[in-house]
C-alpha cells in the first residue's frame, strides 16, 4: 500500500486535482463566510437598517429576507460544489488512481 | 377525565415554573378541561408511530450482525436517505419548539439563529465531510487520531464526545418530560422513562440501522407537519404573508421592536461569539458526523450534505414562519394564555398551539406526536454517539489497544448504550425542576470548542502532534465549561449572583480561541520524538483523505 501512496503523491494528475479542488473549495468557503459575517455585523450594529420595510407601510423588513436568502444561498453553493466534485473532480480522482496502476 | 386532571397539573407545574403564580394559572386553565379527546389522539398517533418503529427496530436487529452493521448501518445508507436522517437529527425538538417560541417571543432573534445554523452546512460540505468519510470508520476520533497516538487522543476526543452527548441528552429528556406532560398528561416520571426505555431499544437491538430509519421517518413528519402548519397558518391570512407580518407587529407585546435584533445581539462581538457557535457547534456534534459513516462512498457523503443543507434551510423557514404567525393566531386567543397573559405550558409552546388552532384536535394530536417522535428519534442517536465513544474509542481503541474482536465490541457498545439510558432517565428526574437552558447552550459549545478544534486540524494542519490537540482539546473543555459556569448563564440565572465573572453569554470566540492557539502553540514547540512520526504520517492521510484510498468501505480497492 505504501508504494501506491508514493506513487500517487508524485502523480501529476493527482496534485493537480487537489490544487483544483482545494482551491474551489476554499474559495466557495470563503463566499460563505463573507456573505454572513456581512449578514451578523449588519444585524449587531444596523437594527434600524435591518427593520428597513420592503415597501412603504409593509412590515415585512430586509433583514428577515436577506436571512432567508442566506439560506437559500447555502443550498444553492453546496449544489454548485456537489455538482463539480461529483462529475469533474471525481472522474479525476479515478483517473489519477488508475495512472499510478492502482 | 383522569387525562385531563393530570394535564392540568402539569400545565398548573409549568405555568408555575414560568414564574406565574400557580394558583393564578389554575385559575386561567379552568376552562381548559376539553382537551381530553385531543390528548386521545395524541397518544393513538403516536402509539402508532411507537409500533412502527419497534417494527423497523426488530427487522433492523436482524440485519444487525457486523461492528460495521452497528456502528454505521453497514455503510448501505444512500445520500438522500442521509441527507434525510442528518437533518433529522439537526431538527430537534429544540429547533422545532425552541425556535418558533423565539420567534413568538423575540421575531427577527430567531432569523439571525436559523442563518447562523444553515450556514455552517455549506462549510462541513466543502471542507470536513468527504475527508472525514474517507479517513473515517465509525466515530470522529478515528479521523482524529488518525496519524496521531491512539490513547491520548481518542480518549480526548471520546471526552469531547461524551460530554456533549449527556449534557445534549439531560436536555432533551428533561423537555421530554415536560412536553409528554402537557401533550399526553402522562406523569413527568413515566414520561421520562418512556422516552428512555424506548431509546435503549431502538439502539440496543436496532442499532445504527434502526436510528437511521426512526430519524428518517421522523424527519418525513415533521417537514410535512410543518408545512400542513404553515399552509394553514397563512391561509388565516389569505396567504398574504405581508399581512402576516403587519398583524404580527400589531399583536406583539414587543411591537415593532420584533423586527429589529434584540440587545443580546446588537453588540458585534456578541454577535461573532454566537454566530461562531451557531456556525461551528454542528461540525462538532458526534451523533452528526457519525452519519457520515453510514454511507458508502464520498460521494454518497457530499449527497447527503447537499439534500440535509436543502431540507434543514426550508425547516427553519416554517419554523419562523409559524413563530410570527401564531403572535397573532395564538397570542390573542385567551384559550391559550393564562391570566397573565402567558403562553398556556411556557414560551416553547408556540407551535403546538398554533396546531391547534389552525387545525383542530387531531392536527394538534399529529403535531404533538411529531413532536414527541422527534426527541425519540434525537435522543437515539445522541445514545448511539454516547455509546459508539465509549465501546469504540474507549474499550476497543484505548483500553484494548485494539486487540478486541467484534462481538465483544458491540456488547459494550450494548451494555454503554443501557447505562447512559439509565444515567439519562435518572438525570432527567433530578433535573426536573432545574433551569436546564444552559446544558444546550453547553453543549453547543463544547463541540465547537472541543471536538470540532480538534477535527479541523487534524484534516488541515501538517505540523499539528498529538501533544498540541492533547492540551489544546483539554483546554478548550475547561475553557467552555468554565465560561458557562462564570457567566449570566449559569453564575447568575442557576446560581443567584447578581454580576457574572464572565461578562459574556456568548462565549464561544473565547473558547475557541483558547482552544486553537494553545494547539498551535503546544505544537510547534513539540520537540517529541512522538511529533515527528504526528508530522510524517501527514502525507499518507492526506493522499487517502483526498482521494479515499484505502477507505473504509471503497468499492474498487
Amino acid at each position: 500500500m505504501e508504494e501506491a501512496y508514493n506513487k500517487i503523491a508524485s502523480s501529476a494528475q493527482f496534485n493537480e486535482l487537489v490544487r483544483k479542488r482545494n482551491r474551489f473549495a476554499f474559495t466557495l468557503s470563503a463566499i460563505v463566510l463573507i456573505v454572513y459575517y456581512v449578514f451578523v455585523l449588519f444585524a449587531a450594529t444596523q437594527g434600524d437598517g435591518f427593520a428597513t420595510p420592503v415597501a412603504d407601510g409593509s412590515k415585512v423588513v430586509i433583514g428577515l429576507l436577506i436571512g432567508w436568502g442566506i439560506q437559500i444561498f447555502s443550498f444553492l453553493m453546496t449544489g454548485v460544489y456537489v455538482n463539480r466534485a461529483n462529475g469533474e473532480f471525481d472522474a479525476m480522482t479515478k483517473a489519477a488512481v488508475r495512472e499510478a496502476g492502482l | 377525565m383522569i387525562v385531563g386532571t393530570k394535564l392540568l397539573a402539569a400545565a398548573a407545574a409549568l405555568a408555575a415554573l414560568t414564574l406565574t403564580s400557580a394558583a393564578q394559572a389554575a385559575g386561567a386553565i379552568g376552562g381548559d378541561v376539553t382537551k381530553q379527546p385531543v390528548n386521545m389522539m395524541a397518544i393513538l398517533m403516536f402509539l402508532v408511530f411507537v409500533a412502527g418503529t419497534l417494527g423497523i427496530t426488530y427487522w433492523a436487529a436482524k440485519r444487525t450482525k457486523s461492528r460495521q452493521d452497528f456502528y454505521a448501518a453497514g455503510g448501505g445508507i444512500t445520500g438522500f436517505q442521509n441527507g434525510l436522517a442528518i437533518a433529522g437529527d439537526y431538527m430537534s425538538a429544540a429547533a422545532f419548539l425552541g425556535l418558533s417560541g423565539m420567534v413568538f417571543a423575540k421575531g427577527v432573534d430567531g432569523v439571525f439563529y436559523t442563518v447562523g445554523w444553515t450556514v455552517g452546512w455549506p462549510l462541513i460540505l466543502f471542507l470536513i465531510a468527504e475527508r472525514l468519510r474517507n479517513l473515517g470508520r465509525y466515530t470522529f476520533a478515528d479521523v482524529a487520531s488518525y496519524r496521531l497516538q491512539q490513547k491520548p487522543i481518542r480518549s480526548l476526543a471520546a471526552t469531547g464526545a461524551l460530554s456533549v452527548v449527556i449534557f445534549y441528552l439531560i436536555a432533551q429528556m428533561v423537555g421530554a418530560g415536560k412536553l409528554i406532560q402537557i401533550l399526553f398528561g402522562l406523569d413527568y416520571m413515566y414520561a421520562v422513562i418512556l422516552v428512555g426505555v424506548l431509546m435503549m431499544l431502538y439502539v440496543t437491538f436496532g442499532g445504527m440501522i434502526a436510528t437511521t430509519w426512526v430519524q428518517i421517518i421522523k424527519a418525513c413528519l415533521l417537514l410535512s407537519g410543518a408545512t400542513v402548519l404553515v399552509i394553514l397558518s397563512l391561509a388565516y391570512f389569505d396567504f398574504d404573508f405581508g399581512r402576516l407580518m403587519s398583524e404580527a407587529v400589531a399583536n406583539s407585546k414587543a411591537g415593532v421592536a420584533i423586527l429589529q435584533p434584540s440587545s443580546s445581539i446588537a453588540d458585534p462581538l456578541a454577535a461573532i461569539s454566537l454566530s461562531l457557535a451557531l456556525m461551528c457547534g454542528p461540525a462538532g456534534l458526534p451523533h452528526i458526523l457519525m452519519r457520515f459513516f453510514t454511507v458508502p462512498d464520498a460521494q454518497a457523503a457530499r449527497k447527503s450534505v447537499f439534500y440535509a443543507t436543502g431540507f434543514i434551510g426550508y425547516f427553519f423557514i416554517l419554523s419562523v414562519t409559524m413563530g410570527f404567525a401564531a403572535i397573532t393566531i395564538v397570542g390573542t386567543n385567551p384559550q391559550f394564555l393564562d391570566s397573565a397573559g402567558k403562553l398556556l405550558g411556557g414560551g416553547n409552546m408556540a407551535a403546538i398551539h398554533l396546531s391547534k388552532a389552525v387545525g383542530g384536535d387531531i392536527f394538534l394530536g399529529f403535531i404533538s406526536a411529531v413532536a414527541f417522535a422527534t426527541i425519540l428519534a434525537v435522543v437515539s442517536g445522541l445514545a448511539l454517539a454516547g455509546a459508539s465513544a465509549v465501546s469504540h474509542d474507549l474499550y476497543a481503541n484505548v483500553f484494548k489497544k485494539g486487540k478486541t474482536n467484534e462481538r465483544e465490541e458491540i456488547l459494550v457498545s450494548r451494555i454503554a448504550t443501557l447505562s447512559l439510558g439509565v444515567i439519562a432517565i435518572l438525570l432527567g428526574i433530578v433535573f426536573e425542576n432545574q433551569n436546564i437552558a444552559f446544558m444546550v447552550v453547553l453543549a453547543f459549545g463544547l463541540a465547537a470548542s472541543v471536538n470540532f478544534p480538534v477535527l479541523l486540524l487534524s484534516i488541515f494542519w501538517s505540523k499539528l502532534t498529538t501533544r498540541g490537540a492533547f492540551i489544546g482539546g483539554f483546554l478548550g473543555l475547561i475553557a467552555a465549561i468554565a465560561f458557562v459556569v462564570l457567566g449570566p448563564t449559569v453564575w447568575v440565572q442557576v446560581l443567584g449572583f447578581a454580576t457574572p465573572i464572565f461578562p459574556y453569554e456568548h462565549y464561544a470566540l473565547f473558547s475557541m480561541a483558547i482552544a486553537f492557539g494553545s494547539i498551535w502553540f503546544f505544537s510547534i514547540t513539540d520537540r517529541s520524538a512522538r511529533a515527528e512520526i504526528d508530522r510524517a504520517n501527514y502525507r499518507h492521510q492526506f493522499i487517502r483523505s483526498e482521494t479515499g484510498l484505502g477507505a473504509e468501505g471503497a468499492a474498487a480497492h
